[in-house]
């Protein structure tokens, strides 16, 4: 479904991504790992369009989407979440979430109808999914740190998505809120079978719920392969953990 | 439930309208002409908020739309030999066409940039205005415009403004809660993100841009009924700030904000300027005081109390 090949960016010299690559199939949770400052981040945004791509390639389904805009790419069905809550902090959790329904069915060019009247169903839908319907009407910026970043992917879901990024979901919930958002993830694959490519810091989360994982370091993919490929790579061992002579789990 | 709270909205906007409308039964003329510039100035600080409240643009320069569409409408009565009833379409058309070009030159800008480059295009348009002695008739402006004998006594020009106002406020009001206006919400609050929930920002904000110039233009137009003259210093940047300051001063996140800050600023000028020559400094202290006590506008202020006392009870 994705094809990422030799995908490279440098920001005044600096390798943030070299030469990553990187190939998810149809209906794949696949994650993304690497210490602070491997180019996860920047590796997402060169998908999504955030950032232009120095060199290399982003195919989805076949089409070539490397250099487009965020929100062509956004279009063509990849949603993606963020690492740093990144909502619209006037507006409530349904609105939020409104808007990117109302965006993805192109209705954002109609002046006249209500919003209230449109997308409701679809609006309330995802809400329900992803367990934030009794806070509809609050200000989002009301929510716990746990419920925004649910929120978060919440907005993501809006535009229907076949394929989601989410950049590390569980960052700074608490362990009850962790499991859920687990839970939510996996759900998301099985009953509405979209694809998804998540990067995540708890290595309990990724081999727990990931069919394939890339590692990457200082830019670059050094391996890509199922939980026990990667548990045994002597490389990821040495460059993740430092060289301490541990087996992942 | 919220069916009941909408009917008692939609009431309260009827009595407002029917006391609106009976103002020139128990009203002098001057009071009616100081109504009339209320609500035309209203109209073109709530198509300023429109952007700027809503869209999260720092369209500082904004009266140029209003005095744009002000002259158009004057040149298009004077000049053109045309129907005079043309002007009030020409007016707001050629606002919107302006809104549209400057917009398009600024919408790649963000926030303090986007305001710059807004005041000094602005500025160039009223450099423009204020020199061409042959066609605008420079800093003299044009006076006795001739009008359609329906507008032209006093209370025909109170209706006129009156029901102009309503329409487009209702309009700008539906355009707020469409899907337009959501996306535009969203625009404000987080521009990144929504462009990576597949919103064309720039192309949105673009059209807010050119609706607003419209609607500040419609205000312009109104200002030729009511006052029969157009002058440069309609679009002299002061006259923006002061626009700006209505918003702040009304509740820039309420609809209805702004046509109340044009309400206290309009009576506030009118009154002090008759005590004192120094508005502007009346002005800047009042700006003062809300920054620090009102900082989300007098609306704003009366909405959080109204919540106080529901959540007291």
């Amino acid at each position: 479904m994705l094809e990422v090949t030799s995908l490279s960016k440098s920001f005044d010299g600096f390798k943030a991504v070299n030469n990553a690559g990187l190939s998810v199939k149809d209906g794949e949770i696949v994650a993304v790992i690497g210490p602070n400052g491997a180019g996860k981040t920047t590796f997402f945004n060169l998908i999504t369009g955030v950032i232009r791509p120095d060199s290399g390639k982003v195919l989805f389904k076949g089409e070539d989407i490397t250099g487009l805009k965020p929100y062509q790419v956004c279009r063509r069905g990849i949603s993606r979440s963020f690492q740093v809550v990144n909502v619209f902090p006037r507006l409530s959790v349904f609105e939020n979430v409104q808007v990117s329904v109302l965006s993805r069915q192109k209705k954002t060019w109609n002046l006249f109808t209500p919003s209230s009247r449109l997308s409701v169903d679809d609006t309330e839908k995802i809400l329900e999914n992803v367990g934030l319907t009794d806070i509809r009407d609050a200000t989002s910026t009301a929510l716990s740190h746990g419920e925004r970043k649910v929120l978060e992917i919440a907005i993501a879901l809006g535009g229907n998505p076949e394929f989601l990024i989410l950049d590390e979901p569980t960052a700074g919930m608490s362990p009850e809120e962790t499991s859920r958002c687990i839970d939510l993830i996996k759900q998301l694959k099985e009953k509405l079978g979209i694809t998804i490519l998540f990067c995540e810091h708890d290595m309990e989360i990724v081999f727990s719920i990931s069919d394939r994982i890339m590692v990457m370091v200082r830019g670059s993919t050094i391996i890509e392969g199922t939980c026990n490929e990667v548990r045994c790579c002597q490389e990821v061992q040495d460059a993740y953990l430092g060289g301490i002579d541990v087996c992942l789990m | 439930m919220a069916g009941s709270f909408f009917r008692t909205k939609s009431l309260w906007v009827i009595i407002g309208l029917v006391i609106l409308f009976l103002f020139p039964v128990f009203l002098d003329r001057f009071y009616i002409y100081l109504a009339a510039i209320i609500l035309l100035t209203g109209l073109c600080a709530t198509s300023l908020n429109f952007v700027l409240g809503y869209g999260g643009a720092f369209q500082f320069h904004h009266a140029v739309f209003y005095g744009v569409g002000a002259y158009s409408a004057a040149l298009m009565v004077l000049k053109s030999g045309l129907s005079p009833w043309l002007g009030f379409v020409v007016g707001p058309s050629v606002a919107a066409i302006l809104g549209f070009i400057i917009g398009l030159i600024c919408v790649r800008l963000s926030k303090l940039y986007f305001g710059m480059l807004q005041i000094s295009l602005g500025s160039l348009v009223w450099a423009i205005v204020y020199r061409w002695y042959s066609f605008t008739g420079g800093d003299d402006g044009i006076h006795g415009i001739p009008l359609p004998d329906i507008i032209s006594s006093p209370n025909g020009a109170y209706y006129f403004t009156l029901i102009v106002t309503s329409v487009s406020m209702f309009i700008l009001y539906r355009m707020i809660k469409s899907p337009f206006g959501s996306a535009l919400q969203g625009i404000r609050d987080n521009p990144v993100r929504s462009e990576m929930i597949g919103v064309n920002v720039r192309q949105q904000q673009l059209l807010a841009l050119t609706i607003a110039g419209f609607f500040g233009g419609v205000a312009g137009s109104l200002f030729v009924v009511v006052d029969n003259t157009v002058f440069p210093d309609m679009m002299f940047w002061t006259v923006s700030l002061e626009l700006v300051i209505m918003c702040l001063l009304g509740g820039w996140l309420s609809f209805l904000g702004p046509i109340v800050g044009a309400a206290i600023i309009v009576i506030l000028r009118t009154y002090v300027s008759g005590v004192t020559v120094y508005w502007a400094l009346v002005l800047g202290i009042i700006m003062m005081l809300v920054i620090f006590f009102l900082p989300n506008g007098v609306l704003g202020y009366l909405d959080r109390f109204m919540k106080k006392k529901v959540r007291a009870r």
